[in-house]
Formats: C-alpha cells, structure tokens, sequence
C-alpha cells in the first residue's frame, strides 16, 4: 500500500511541476504585461522563501537575515548595473551575498537557538542603518537609480533563478547533506560525534540559500528602478519568507512553494485597497497555523490524502 | 598498546574544578570502567574525551597522538565513538536514517551509499533493531534506543567506543541484554570504555575500572582490588 | 562644557530609565515565562496611543493614563499569555519547540496589532503637548514633560525592584524563573505567575509607552524599535537577569546620550555594533547565567 501511495505521489508532483514550468516559460507570449509583473514578485517571494527554507528548514535555524542577503543583491545591481551586462550583475550580486553569508555563519558557529536568529536580524538591520547613514551623510542622496530592463526579461531571469533554487534545493535534500542538516536540527552535538563537521556544512548551505536571495535582489532592483536602503533591505524581507514557510510547511519541498505563492497573491490583490487589512490576515493567519496547523499546509494535504486513499 | 591516555586532565568551570589533575590510561582490547557518585565529573571526562568540552589544561593521546583540542566531528574520524546519558538520538529520522548517517560521515575515508547501506543494516542485525528500522526513533522504547545510539555510534567504525551509562533505566534482563552486547562489541576487536551506576555489570564485565570522586582519581585496578579499595569503599557508603 | 555634560547624562538617565523599564518588561517574559516576544514594542505603542486619544478625546491627563493603560495593558497581556502561550507551551514536544512556536506567534501578534492600530490610527505621526515648559538646571534647559518622565521612570523601575524582592508574590515569580519545577512543587501555581508575568511585561510597556508619548511624537509603526532596544538592553544585562535589565537600560541609554551629542544618526548604529559585538564575545551579557 505504501509503495502505491508513493509512486502516485512522486508522478503526480514531478507532472504538476512539469506543467506549472510549461506554463511559465510560455506565459509572455499569450498573458497581459501587468500579469507577468504580478507573477514576477510572486515568484520573486517564492525564491526567497525557498532558499530561506532550504538553510533554515532542515537545521530549524530561524535565519532573519533574508533581508540582508536581497538586499546586497539590489545594491550590487544598483551599483553595477550600467557597467556590466545583467547575467554578470545577477551572478555578482548572487555572490557578494554568499560571501556576506559564509562571514556570518562562520562569525556565528556558536550562536544557536534565540542568540542566533536576533543576531541574524541584527546584522540586517545593522546593514540597512548604516547605509541609510552612510548615504545621508556621504554620498549626498539616498538611494539609487537603476538602469532599468524590460518586464518579460525580468521575468524570465526571476523563473531561471526560480528553477535553479528548486533544483539546487531539491538535490540538497536527496543528498546525504540533506540527511545531515536534519540531524543537525535534531541534535546538532550529536550529529558532530558522528563525523559531521557541523560548522562547515551550516555556513555553506546558509552561503547556497543566499546566493539565490542576491540574485533575486539583483533582478528585483532593475523592476524597480528606485531604490534606498529601506527599500533593499525592508525587515519585511526577513520576516515573509519565515511567514510563508511555516504557513506552507516545511517538511516538503512544496510546501514554502504554496505558501509564498498564496501569501504574495494575497499580498498583491489587498494591497491597493486595503493594506493594512492584508499585513492584518498575516499575521492571524500566522497564529492559526502555529495553534492548529503546525505543519503548515503539507500537513494538512498529507492528512487529507492519507484519509482519502484509506476511506 | 595504551589505545586511549590522558595526562593531567583538568576541566575548570569558573573556579569549580570538575575534573581535576586526572591521569588515566585505557589499554587496546580490554573493556574499561569507569565509576563514581554523582557529579564525580565522569560524564565530563567523557565530553573532555570526545570533544564535547575543551580541556583547561592537560593532554589526551589517542592511539599515540595528541588529540587535545580537537573538535568532536575529527575525533569521531579518527576512531573513538560514544554513545550519551541523555539520549541523543535524531528523534524524527528513522531508526535505519540514524546508523545510515553515522555511516557515511562518521569513517576516515571515503564510503559510498550502498557500502553505507549494506554496514547499516548489518549493525542494526548486530544490536537487534532490524524489526524496526523504518520507525521514527522518538517511538522506540528505551532499550532499543540505547541499542540504536550503540549501533549509530559503531557506524562510525571505531576503535574506541564511549558508553556513557548504557544500562541506567534498564530492567535486569535488558541490562543482561546489554552486558551481552559490550562483550561481543569488545570481541569484534572494539575498545570500551564505560561508565556505569549498575555495579554488577559493571565488575563482571570490565578487565580494569577507574574511580572519580570530585573530579579527582582516587583508585584504579581490577575489579577485585576495586571493591576491596578502603577509598572506594568509603565514597560509596551512603550511596545504595 | 559642563551644561553640555549635564544635557548628556540627563538626556541619557532618561533614555535609560525609559530602556530599563521596556528592558525589565521583556526580561521578565523571557526570563520566566520562556517567550520572547517580539510584539514587545507594540504594547509600548498602544500605551502611547491610547494616551494620545485619552488626552487629544478626553483630557485626560498622560499621568492619570499611566493608571489606565497599565491595568488595561496588564490584562491583555495576562489573557494572551493564559490562552495563546500556555496553549503552545502544552503542545510543543520540547522546550526548543515551544521557543521556536512562542516566538513565531508573537510575531504573528506584532502584525496583527500593529496593523489594527494602523487601520484606526492611521500611518500618520501623532502628538500631543503636555507639560512643555522649560525647567532650567544649574544653566541647562530641559522641558518639564521629560523631567517628568524621568521621573516616574526611575520610581517605576525601583518600585518593581522592591516589588520582585520585597513581596511574596514578586518573590514566588523568581523562584519560578529560577526553577520552575520546584516552584511548582513548593505550591507555586505556575501557570498563574507565568500569566502574570507576562502581564506585568505588558504593564511595563505600557508605561514605557505613556511616558514615551509625552516626549515623543508616535506612529503605529514605532514598536519594532523599541523592541529592538528591549532585546540589545536584556543581553546586555544578562538574558534572566532582570537587575541586569535594569542597570543595562541605563547603560545603553547613557551610550546613546553620548553617540547622539556628535550624530543622532550613529545611536541606532552604535547599539547594533555593541548588540553583535556583545554576542560574539559575551552572549551572557553582565549578569546573565
């Protein structure tokens, strides 16, 4: 019976992501600008919250640095952008967050639990102040302009960079290193008796997790054209993809996918009209599912096909 | 061969000494002991060991060479493995997942998934888990967790194994059980080293046993000289 | 030169007195009942706006609110906890679970009140005067309200002080947070004094925010800050230490006072760069444990 469930589990999720990917790739051609924008930061959270969930999934290290990360990316592409072409500033701002990561994971090998994610959130906010001070009393202006890019361009680089975090994601988890993060989040002392060495394995996959966050921030920053240090590196980017995970659920891959993909969507219809009506619905719905739905909505979709197949 | 020495080994927290000016010696092939009361810092000793906790001074040799200072993931590479107190398993991986990784990062050269499999599935044959080793390990009953964390720790391929406490909690027969399984553990060519409560098992199993009391060796030697020692004789009245 | 060091340290003791009190309101969430509550700063802004509408609506005095708000602070903030947290806390299978939960929820708390007191307040900065005139010491000007201000800080900070030592219900909630277990067995109803606590972390935020509101102009989105400073106060005092929250308010306030003189700008900056430094080098803080 097992077997049966999980060979109908595997081809209907590998068919379902076929035909989203189809459907994505060829979206522009028959789909109204204004939607393809709409889809753009739509995949654009579900970018940073998976990358976010491929470090902190696993490891149950709630990182809050998330927007640090995007945000290096926005201003490497603000800084870069009219000099070099856009694959090199994506791949640039990509790397100077996994830099910025690899300092930090390796600066905080003994943080854990609460001193690790305050101090996650300290280092953004660090960042952000001091750009914000660093412009106004330096550089005369704050914020940039950015060399802006056609929407259909931005589009499909944001799919790209989609598809490359999934498929990076996905092949962590199928790996033995996937098996290791695990039981890094389940016993971290003992998975270091066991041979792991803990230290590199945490910074390196929280280096991996920001690459992507970059290089969405890079590709973000030519949509926007404007952009400032509060723009960069809103808390708020630290603070959605944790939403969006734990609302989607984080045992399976999937999960972060739905769960960003319905919170932008909503995000995106709420809020011209009503915008604090939407953080509202966040964050009720954030308390519900810690209260009901602790795994998210995988859990919820397990329970329902586990009870379908057996009744 | 002295597998495993340790000179002047001190442990210092704040001004508390928890181990303290400890000289010890574990010899290749023999099971050893190790006792006290509680808090004598055995478990410390052990973390000093493993690389749980840095040593505030002193030096352990393991098959001749300093290891002092190293961290527990390049211990655990070059042969000493163990098994904890508390129990420190990885509750919501199965029980095959557990060995399985310990298996594949736990020895000094490389192994590939199937060599890894097939080891795993031989130790959980060797502890008696494999009725069980598709079930998530917070499910098991307390024998068989011990059994696992003994099984994950041998994965590693040691040549030193670590037991902290592995009978506390057991009924008689589970700790007969248990006696049973380090004998066979020392018999496939393993060093053991164990620190034990249950003083039966602990003076019919072991060639030689170590005292701590306040973090200070007080007697060493077989287990006859042990229960005849005046020292230990005195820092266990009182206790059951 | 001396009124420049006088307006320094003032203007720091009354920074420092409103830091230790958001400081021990936190410390005692964290410390005892284990949460850290990150929707900290919106009790200090609700405190503040209900103060503004109590005054702007009513006429009410900010001092007569502090015995307003706090009550009404105190209760929602035991309700929540005797509900919300103590449901997570009986439904987590580890205490790592339950810090995990508990802190989601509370952010989960952040956006919702945050954004009920936008959609009545609105985005727009809020203020009020009271008590603006000058008092002029020894040749520095300082306003009344500030004066004021510091004034009920420091005895609300040293009231609760006496309090957590001196009664025998401030003394069962550091048993608690020393030993909850024991405390329980010794007939200390625990999953009051958790509630309470929790309570009384609102209360203070509540005053904080009273006392913030006669000094300051507000905006609903003003709490993260304060929250921010609260967590940097209690890991500079010791994380469980609620002298140390208190003597580390004053501290950091006093760096504030000092950073500003040359660069309002650089204080935030200034308390990030001692927040990370302090938890790479010494994430136990003064006192902690």
């Amino acid at each position: 019976m097992d077997r049966v469930k999980v060979i109908t589990n595997r081809f209907f999720l590998q068919g379902l992501l076929f035909v989203v990917l189809l459907l994505l790739a060829t979206m522009p051609l028959y789909v109204r600008p204004y939607l393809i924008i709409l889809l753009t930061t739509i995949i654009m959270y579900v970018v940073i919250t998976v990358s976010w969930a491929i470090f902190s999934g696993p490891t149950r290290y709630i990182s809050l640095a998330s927007a640090a990360f995007f945000g290096v990316g926005v201003y490497v592409s603000a800084m870069l952008g009219q000099a070099l072409p856009l694959p090199v500033v994506i791949a640039v701002g990509g790397l100077v967050s996994l830099i910025l990561a690899l300092f930090i994971g390796l600066l905080t090998l003994r943080l854990k639990g609460m001193y690790f994610i305050i101090f996650t959130f300290g280092v953004s906010e660090l960042i952000r102040h001091f750009l914000l001070w660093w412009e106004t009393n330096f550089t005369g202006t704050v914020g940039r302009w950015v060399v802006a890019v056609d929407h259909t361009i931005v589009y499909y680089v944001m799919v790209v960079i989609f598809m490359m975090a999934l498929l990076t994601g996905y092949l962590i988890k199928r790996s033995k290193y996937g098996l290791a993060l695990r039981s890094i989040g389940e016993y971290e002392e003992a998975a270091a008796h066991i041979g792991i060495n803990v230290t590199i394995l945490k910074a390196m996959t929280f280096a991996v997790s920001a690459f992507f966050m970059g290089a969405a921030g890079a590709i973000m920053a030519t949509r926007w054209t404007y952009i400032d240090p509060s723009i960069a590196f809103n808390p708020l980017f630290s603070f959605m993809p944790v939403l969006m995970a734990i609302f989607g659920g984080i045992g399976q891959l999937y999960g972060p996918i739905l769960g960003a993909a319905i919170f932008a969507l909503l995000e995106e219809i709420l809020i011209t009209e009503f915008p604090y009506y939407y953080m509202l619905l966040f964050g009720i719905i954030l308390v519900a599912v810690i209260l009901f739905l602790p795994n998210g909505l995988v859990g919820l979709i397990q329970k329902w096909r586990r009870g379908g197949l057996e009744g | 061969m002295r597998i495993l020495e340790g000179e002047k080994v001190a442990k210092y927290f704040g001004g508390l000494a928890a181990v303290h000016d400890v000289n010890f010696h574990v010899n290749e092939g023999e099971i050893a002991g190790l006792i006290g009361p509680n808090g004598a810092g055995k478990t410390t000793l052990f973390n000093l060991i493993s690389g749980a906790l840095p040593l505030t001074s002193g030096r352990t040799r393991f098959k001749g060479e300093t290891i002092t200072g190293l961290k527990p993931n390049e211990i655990c590479k070059r042969g000493i493995a163990r098994t904890f107190q508390l129990i420190k398993l990885f509750g919501n991986m199965t029980v095959f997942e557990n060995v399985f990784l310990a298996s594949l990062f736990g020895v000094s050269k490389e192994i590939n998934k199937p060599n890894a499999k097939k080891e795993s599935l031989e130790l959980l044959e060797f502890v008696g888990l494999s009725g069980v080793k598709t079930s998530p390990a917070k499910g098991l009953t307390l024998a068989n967790q011990k059994r696992l964390e003994v099984a994950r720790a041998l994965a590693t391929r040691p040549e030193l194994l670590l037991l902290d406490e592995l009978m506390a909690g057991l009924n008689p027969t589970e700790v007969a059980q248990a006696m049973e399984l380090v004998i066979r553990i020392r018999d496939n060519g393993i060093t053991v080293f164990m620190i034990e409560h249950v003083m039966k098992a602990i003076m019919s199993v072991c060639n030689r046993i170590m005292v701590l009391d306040h973090g200070v060796k007080i007697a060493e030697g077989t287990p006859e000289e042990i229960t005849t020692d005046k020292k230990v004789i005195e820092v266990y009245l009182g206790e059951d | 030169m001396f009124e420049i060091i006088l307006d320094v340290v003032i203007g720091g003791l009354l920074m420092g007195g409103i830091y230790a009190l958001i400081a021990v309101g936190l410390s005692l969430q964290y410390g005892v009942g284990r949460v850290l509550n990150v929707s900290h700063g919106e009790f200090i802004m609700l405190g503040a706006f209900a103060t503004f509408s109590l005054y702007t609506v009513f006429g009410i005095s900010p001092l007569v609110s502090l015995a307003i708000c706090g009550p009404i602070l105190f209760i929602i903030g035991f309700l929540i906890h005797r509900t919300l947290f103590q449901y997570l806390r009986g439904t987590s299978e580890s205490i790592g679970a339950f810090a995990d939960s508990s802190l989601l929820a509370s952010f989960g708390l952040l956006f919702i009140i945050q954004n009920v007191a936008l959609i009545v307040w609105k985005a727009d900065i809020r203020g009020y005067s009271y008590l603006d005139s000058s008092v002029s010491i020894f040749g520095a000007l300082f306003s009344a309200n500030r004066l004021v201000a510091l004034l009920f800080a420091v005895v609300i900070s040293l009231g609760f002080y006496s309090f957590l030592t001196r009664t025998r219900l401030g003394k069962a909630i550091r048993a608690a947070a020393e030993d909850p277990e024991t405390a329980q067995v010794m007939g200390v109803n625990i999953h009051r004094v958790l509630a309470i606590c929790f309570g009384l972390g609102a209360l203070m935020a509540g005053f904080a925010g009273v006392l913030i509101s006669m000094m300051y102009e507000m905006q609903p989105t003003m709490g993260l800050e304060y929250t921010i400073i609260a967590i940097i106060v209690v890991v500079l005092g010791g994380l469980g230490s609620i002298t140390g929250s208190l003597i580390g308010g004053f501290i950091l306030g006093l760096i504030g006072s000092i950073v500003t003189y040359f660069d309002a700008g650089l204080s935030l900056i200034a308390y990030y760069v001692i927040f990370i430094l302090l938890l790479l080098v010494k994430p136990t803080g003064i006192f902690g444990r």
